[in-house]
């Protein structure tokens, strides 16, 4: 059995790599949403360990759930990122400024 | 042993693509290094003890959300490497709130001990005689079976609103025009025309061909 503390540096390693990210590309819109979908990955592992640790199933339940919330993110924001190249033919970041009165 | 050292492996690989995918230059790339990334997590969550979860990872992030991210990022004509601008610029101060916040994590981790009677706060004690699917399945749909219709209402919304998003109404497309069928008249389309015999009849334009 791997010790707990393990799976939480990696999982720590990995939320920062994703915050990381997130400043690091702050113009691809795309690399953030990936960001973001690795910082919930880190998460995920946080909770499957603990479930795994502590003999608790209500990790894994919770899993599942952050699961479809990020499955459900990634395709709003991707219509999204879609349909503003569509009307601006660029997704810069800085440049959003359609709800701007 | 070799489970530490299959651990030590595949969490080298996941962190790896992890920082392929925030760091790589063709975004393609960066997508393909999330399945990687997707099928690393999938191994280690098997290695813990959830398998159902494992599998669900893999159907739904490798076969569904990466795919949607490579059908966005193929599909869309951006120029992507304009979007790299910065970068060396933005990296120094991402990589001092990364190492802060690592800080703070490894704080939190190093001095932390699960209290004695924990045990007993558990809401659902993983049984030790069925599989991991059946013991996940058997607290879904009773004990949280609201959770989990709230979660597929979430999905249906999601859809629903991706899909009214992203539709467009093809305006220069050919369709049927019912109100327009039915206020043709015969004067505006059609004249009787006399043809002398041997030499046919010149047709007239009809007033829409002349608009």
């Amino acid at each position: 059995m791997i010790p707990l503390a393990h799976y939480l540096v990696v999982s720590g390693l990995l939320l920062v790599i994703g915050v990381f990210g997130i400043f690091m590309n702050r113009k691809n819109i795309i690399i953030i949403m990936m960001s973001i979908e690795l910082i919930l990955l880190a998460a995920n592992l946080n909770f499957v360990a603990f479930s795994g640790a502590l003999h608790d199933m209500v990790g894994q339940v919770f899993t599942m759930f952050v699961l479809t919330v990020a499955a459900a993110e990634a395709a709003i924001g991707l219509a999204i990122v879609v349909i503003y190249s569509r009307n601006r033919g660029s997704i810069e970041v800085e440049d959003v400024t359609l709800m701007k009165g | 042993m070799i489970a530490n050292f299959a651990f030590y492996i595949f969490s080298a690989i996941l962190l790896a693509s992890a920082v392929m995918v925030v760091s790589s230059r063709n975004p393609v790339y960066s997508v393909l290094f999330l399945i990687l990334a997707f099928i690393n997590a999938a191994i280690l969550f098997l290695m813990t003890g959830a398998e159902f979860l494992a599998l669900v990872l893999v159907i739904v992030y490798v076969g569904a959300v990466a795919v949607l991210f490579m059908f966005v990022v193929m599909m869309l004509d951006v120029d992507f490497v304009a979007l790299r601008e910065g970068v060396q610029q933005y990296a120094p101060i991402g990589a001092a709130v990364g190492i802060v916040l690592f800080m703070e994590l490894a704080l939190v981790v190093t001095g932390w001990t699960i209290a004695p009677g924990a045990a007993a706060f558990r809401l659902s004690p993983t049984p030790t005689d069925v599989t991991n699917t059946v013991a996940l399945g058997s607290i879904l749909y009773t004990k949280y079976i609201f959770l989990f219709q709230i979660a597929g209402a979430i999905l249906l919304v999601s859809m629903i609103g991706a899909i009214v998003l992203t539709l467009r109404d093809r305006t220069r497309g050919k369709r049927q025009d019912i109100d327009m069928q039915h206020a043709r008249m015969p004067a505006d389309t059609l004249s009787m025309v006399t043809a002398t015999l041997g030499e046919g009849a010149s047709v007239p334009k009809t007033p829409e061909q002349v608009q």
